[in-house]
Formats: C-alpha cells, structure tokens, sequence
C-alpha cells in the first residue's frame, strides 16, 4: 500500500454528527461520487490530503531506487522499458498530485512537506537495490502490491482520486509483468542469475508485505476510512491476498518464499504466513531505514538543481507574453 | 522568487472525429509548455492525436448547490425521448 497509516484526525468525543455530515455520509452510502466542488466534512477533505500527497510522494520517490540501475541496464531492451516505467512512476505522482490540489493544497506547499519529513511516503522505498534483479523484484512484488490495494481504489468515493486511480492501474499492470519477466529470465539463466532472483525475493519480500501497513488490530483509522469509502479493504485482507497470489508465481520461477512458517491452509482457503517484523516496519516509517535520508537528500537536490530552470521557464513565458501585448497595441 | 506555475486543464482528442475529452491537469508556466508537458503526461500510450490546454482559472463551473434548478426541469419532459411515443408494429420506419 503507498499510504501507510494515514490519519483520519479524531472526532471530539460525545460530538454527534451534524446534519451537514450525516447528508454526506448517506451521498457515501448511497455510492454517489463526492467531487471537489460539494461540501465534505473537514477531516474527510484533510484525511485525503494525507493519503493522496502520501500516495504521490510514494509515485515520486519510488523512481529513485528503479532510477538507480537505468544507466546499468544489462541490454538496451532493458533500459528502455526501465526509462518507460520509471517514466510512469512520475505520471503516477503527477495524476494524485493533481487530485489532491483539488482539495485545496497547493503543489508546492505538498512538496514542501515532502522535503520537511513531515508528509510520509511508503515505507518500501527507503530499501536499497542492491542488484539488478532487485529491479524485477520491485515490480513483481511492489507493484504487485500496488496493483492489490489500488484496483478497489478506483472505486473511492472521492471522484478525482478514483479517476486518477483508473489510470494508474492500467499503466501498472505493465510494471508487474515487465518485473516478472525480468525475473522468469534470470531464472532460465545460469545458477549465478538464479541465485541473484532469489536473494532479491529474500530481502524484498517482507518489506512488501509490510507495504500494506499494521495489523489490522493496530490500525486504528482503517474504521473511518472504510465509512468514508476511502479504503475499501482492510490491510490484513490485501495482505493475505498478496500471499495467495504471490506463492503460486514464486514456485512458477522456482524460488523458494523465504517464509518457513508458510504453508496452505486448507481450512481457511488460504496460505499461513509467519509472523512480520513490526519493529523493523515502524523503524523505517520515523526515518531510521536504511535509504530514508538519501531519499529525501536525493529530491532536495533535484528539486534545488531545477530552480533556475523553473524560473527561466517563468520568465520566458512572461516575456513572450509581455512582447505579443506589444505587438497587438 | 517563488511562484508556482499555473495549473490547465487539459483535453485530449483520442481519434478523429471523437469530442476533446477532460483527462485532468497539470502545471506549466505558459501554453506551450501546458502542452509539451499534456503530451508526456497524459498521451503516453497513443491515447491522442489532438490537445487543448486551458487554464484552470478560465474555466467557469455551475455550483453543486444550482443542480436542482439547472438539472431538474428536465426531469418532468420525458416526451423529449422518443421512447415516450410508442408506436404500432407493423408500421416501419420510425
């Protein structure tokens, strides 16, 4: 999941729903679409701040640890599809960017936050690629995981976030297959390529499940967002649906889940999983990842490069536009 | 000098002889840019073969709160439908 923990703000307590939210609330139930002119409760429109910008932080710094290996691409096959998905990662951003500005944030005032540490983005990116069959893993196990969570999403009940969301899904499923691919080929390849596939799954894995979030019993905003049809499943659900998908195509590729405790439960209909380091998950969420700060170093410095150029652009356009005044006196 | 760029909105043609469609917005700071910036945005899979760039400032919306008195009065005419007029079997062409 790219939003991780999002605050849903707390209801003062014994304060009942005014009349203005329970109208909104029956819109919600009755599966009408709220778009960025109606009237929504505060926390609604903050909430999806939150989980937006988070989402499009997540599109934004998620190019980084693919961006990584496009130079190192081992043909040129390769590259170019890397480039064509890491470009999409920056429309992704882009599309939620947009969204979230329609409730009233400014896209500056979003990156700022970015660059303070004080908007998140998902915990898996501050992971580093240490191969380049890391890159296969990302989109395999990643975008997988994306693709999980996003696809109920484009049936949210804010209109502008579930329309970005539409497209974003179409593009993703290109990412995990390109991701799989990658894999099935170094999997053919020579013991050495195979080794570096799963030695990938081996450090990928977890911080993918972790993706989803905390436990349910631990997420304490999952409740409001359900209401609000802002998340449409739980995280253990996505999560669950993650394993049951992901062991059949691990045992396609011959890689070995690095779970001992992973086994189908006939019972439940479902694969048992061991249990997630949680420690390691909130670690990495207050910053203590192992590329947290070379993350966000690596967006201050891009950012700060291309001031001057922004403001060339600025000033281009105005002059243009001053000369056709001229011009038309 | 900090200022943010203008936010468009921006509408594609997805085939010839298809409406200009609304597929959301970006910014930039001047119209040429809107659309060098539309093109890798939003027609990254052959989706257009035309873009229109507007600002968003420059578009002018109906309120949520006027639905009813814009909307409604067309509720009550279903004769504008043709449906409304049933006509005998046998005869063709209508």
């Amino acid at each position: 999941m790219y939003a991780q923990m999002v605050d849903t703000g707390t209801r003062v307590a014994g304060n009942e729903l005014d009349a203005a939210e329970v109208r909104f609330q029956k819109r919600i139930d009755d599966g009408i679409r709220v778009e960025p002119q109606d009237w929504m409760p505060d926390r609604y429109r903050k909430t999806l701040i939150r989980q937006i910008s988070q989402h499009a932080h997540s599109e934004i710094v998620g190019q980084l640890p693919e961006g990584n290996w496009i130079t190192r691409a081992p043909s040129l096959k390769r590259k170019a599809i890397l480039l064509a998905k890491v470009q999409d990662e920056a429309g992704h951003g882009l599309y939620l960017y947009s969204a979230a500005e329609t409730l009233g944030i400014s896209r500056d005032q979003m990156v700022d936050d970015l660059h303070s540490g004080k908007a998140k983005y998902s915990s898996i990116f501050n992971y580093p690629t240490l191969t380049w069959a890391d890159v296969g893993a990302i989109g395999w196990l990643v975008d997988g995981s994306a693709i999980m969570n996003q696809i109920p999403l484009c049936r949210c009940s804010y209109g502008p976030y579930s329309r970005a969301m539409i497209r974003v899904c179409k593009e993703e499923a290109f990412h995990m297959r390109q991701g799989y691919d990658m894999l099935m080929s170094l999997c053919r390849g020579t013991p050495e390529q195979k080794q570096m596939a799963q030695d990938a799954l081996n450090r990928w894995w977890w911080p993918s499940l972790m993706m989803f979030g905390p436990p349910d019993a631990d997420s304490v905003h999952s409740e409001q967002s359900k209401q609000w049809k802002i998340k449409l499943f739980t995280n253990d659900e996505l999560r669950q649906k993650m394993v049951d998908q992901t062991v059949p195509q691990a045992e396609y590729l011959g890689l070995t889940i690095p779970d001992a405790d992973l086994k189908w439960n006939a019972e439940r209909g479902h694969y048992d999983y061991g249990a997630i380091d949680w420690e390691e998950f909130y670690n990495v969420v207050k910053g203590n990842g192992p590329c947290n700060r070379e993350r966000i170093a690596t967006r201050k410095k891009a950012w700060d490069d291309g001031e001057w150029f922004r403001e060339a652009l600025v000033a281009h356009a105005d002059k243009k536009s001053k000369s056709k005044l001229q011009a038309a006196a | 000098m900090k200022s943010e760029w203008a936010l468009w909105e921006i509408f594609i043609r997805s085939q010839h002889g298809l409406a200009h469609r609304h597929v959301g917005s970006l910014h930039a700071p001047d119209a040429e840019m809107a659309i060098n910036n539309a093109r890798d945005v939003y027609t990254r899979r052959n989706e257009g073969v035309s873009i229109w760039v507007v600002k968003s400032i420059d578009i002018a919306a109906s309120s949520p709160d006027d639905k009813a008195p814009l909307f409604d009065p067309a509720n009550s005419k279903v004769y504008r439908h043709p449906t409304f007029f049933p006509m005998p079997e046998e005869v063709k062409g209508l």
